[in-house]
């Protein structure tokens, strides 16, 4: 299944789910409405025709204090099929927040944990959402354009 | 305690950085906590596992990790991407080829040069990446063995891994950590003789592997202590993104040198080993370790036909320069990319996203095969004995300096 028919089938069942796509990237990806995610999630994996079975990788990205914007791209495999596909949703900086897709793939238990730590994005309805690199006592997400360490952590210099 | 219970307790240091997830009115009666590790030798590495047991059944299991966090991904922000290579070896230390290999293979699809790089090249970096898979899965099988008991098969695999080590030292430099293969190409061409020698070794290594097939996997108390352990489903272990040897082992017929058919893989012939379920269930510990032992053979045929190649077709040549294709500036269009590459352990993913304007990512994510596959050892080791439970982390082959990287 090409590219045009998968957007074509998302756009069929849910209309106003596509904000944006990028030809540039590879996979190829779709920009979603955050409120949508989980939904184009579920029915990309449950319908039968797409069925994307593994969620290969889910990457935050800061995209900084100018923007504003905080993003996850979630890299979708289908192994019967081998289609590839790339999911984008944009979130605001300050307070990002999203739905939790653990329960559709579990890989996504983890690496939203490791987003939850690195970048401070918040995963509503996530099982555990803990720190998972870091320890629990750190101060910031490393992973934030903005980001300063601490001076001291447990009587530590941290700088070196 | 008698006393007050009002009275706040201040926290040690470990409580405050690394709480336990279980707290003691969570636990039912003749349950505990038992904690393992990070200093414990069958976690391999720096993994701490919090494990609550009903006398010798093992209730849950809350891995805790991040000992060796280095924060790869905010490092490889501020350098270039040859810098980077270095740092991609760092990740898998035992089979640091594979690492750099599919770090690189990203970047030359993003310059668009994949192309156009020169087949000798190609066939060199299937031979040297084939080799480190083999030293892979011998540190894999061998410790695994030691965890169960079996300490001969240690050594002898550490011995065969040790002739490997210093091939790759012969032509790179360095014993486990190469920076061998380049952007565009490699170090150096590799030295006279190595394809040679690359042949010998193959040929001493056959009736070697045969015995200690033999003395390992067919052995009735190995067979006791993994068979039926530690099953893993294979639509369990797509959903938790395991690929590599433990997604075979559960029956699945995937390889992404198949799959994706990168490099000069489809020009070579080999097959791809699934788990059958011989002495036990599919997908169990017995079935990953057996895998592992097909895909060296696997990896050795392989080799032999890339020293086929690299003495005939492609083979030394004084106007050769390795070098030739690699660019001046390594500067990718603005993009967001995704590369991944079979690895020992599994699909190694890096997720790149570049400006166009500087010759540093902007954003670039390692999605490492060991960290998914530890996040299914809650899900196959609940209800299974203490002592089973290293059965099931071993057969793994995880790699610690990947799941924290």
């Amino acid at each position: 299944m090409s590219f045009e028919e998968l957007k074509q089938l998302i756009q069929e069942s849910f209309s106003e789910a596509i904000v944006a796509e990028d030809e540039l990237a590879t996979p190829k990806a779709l920009l979603v409405s955050k409120d949508s995610l989980h939904e184009v999630c579920d029915f990309l994996y449950t319908n039968d025709k797409t069925y994307f079975d593994s969620l290969s990788c889910m990457t935050a990205i800061d995209n900084g204090v100018e923007k504003s914007t905080v993003e996850i791209a979630y890299n979708l495999y289908s192994i019967p099929f081998d289609i590839h596909l790339m999911i984008k949703v944009e979130l605001d900086r300050d307070n990002p927040s999203v739905v939790s897709v653990s329960d559709i793939w579990r890989t996504a238990d983890w690496h939203e944990r490791e987003a939850f730590d690195l970048v401070g994005i918040h995963f509503n309805n996530h099982p555990d959402l803990r720190r998972i690199l870091l320890p629990d006592d750190w101060e910031g997400h490393p992973l934030r354009r903005d980001y300063v360490e601490q001076e001291r952590y447990h009587d530590v210099k941290v700088k070196y | 305690m008698t006393g007050n219970s009002q009275i706040s307790i201040p926290k040690s240091p470990l409580e405050r950085s690394e709480p336990l997830k279980y707290k003691e009115s969570d636990l039912k009666r003749e349950e505990m906590i038992i904690n393992l590790g990070p200093q414990h030798p069958s976690t391999h590495g720096v993994l701490r596992l919090e494990v609550v047991t009903d006398g010798e059944i093992v209730v849950d299991v809350i891995p805790h990790m991040g000992y060796l966090h280095r924060c790869f991904e905010k490092h490889a922000e501020s350098l270039a991407f040859n810098q980077t290579i270095p740092y991609t070896d760092r990740m898998d230390y035992v089979a640091a080829m594979n690492n750099e290999w599919a770090f690189v293979m990203g970047v030359e699809r993003m310059l668009g040069i994949d192309k156009d790089i020169p087949k000798r090249v190609e066939y060199i970096r299937v031979l040297v990446s084939e080799l480190n898979r083999i030293a892979s899965h011998f540190i894999a099988i061998g410790t695994y063995g030691m965890d169960i008991g079996a300490f001969t098969p240690f050594l002898w695999m550490m011995r065969d891994r040790e002739h490997i080590l210093r091939m790759l030292e012969w032509a790179s430099g360095a014993r486990m950590l190469y920076n061998y293969i380049w952007v565009g190409g490699l170090f150096y061409d590799l030295p006279v003789g190595f394809e040679e020698r690359s042949k010998q070794f193959v040929d001493y290594l056959k009736p070697k592997l045969k015995d200690s097939e033999d003395l390992l996997i067919n052995n009735k108390i190995f067979i006791e202590r993994t068979a039926n352990i530690g099953v893993l489903p294979s639509d369990l272990a797509i959903n938790y993104g395991i690929n590599g040897p433990m997604l075979r082992a559960s029956g699945l017929k995937f390889d992404l040198r198949r799959v994706d058919g990168y490099s000069v893989y489809p020009e070579i012939d080999f097959d791809i080993p699934v788990g059958t379920g011989k002495m036990g269930t599919i997908g169990d510990c017995w079935d990953r370790n057996w895998v592992r032992y097909r895909e060296i053979w696997e990896s050795i045929k392989i080799i032999e036909q890339c020293v086929e190649k690299l003495l005939g077709k492609h083979k030394r040549d004084r106007a050769f320069d390795p070098r030739a294709m690699v660019p001046k500036k390594i500067r990718p269009k603005a993009q967001d990319y995704y590369v991944r590459a079979e690895n020992p352990k599994g699909e190694l993913g890096f997720f790149f996203r570049t400006d166009g304007r500087s010759d540093q990512p902007l954003r670039c994510k390692a999605r490492s095969p060991s960290l998914s596959n530890l996040s299914v050892l809650a899900e196959i080791s609940k209800g299974c004995m203490l002592a089973d439970l290293f059965s099931i982390l071993g057969s793994m082959d995880l790699n610690m300096g990947e799941v924290d990287r």
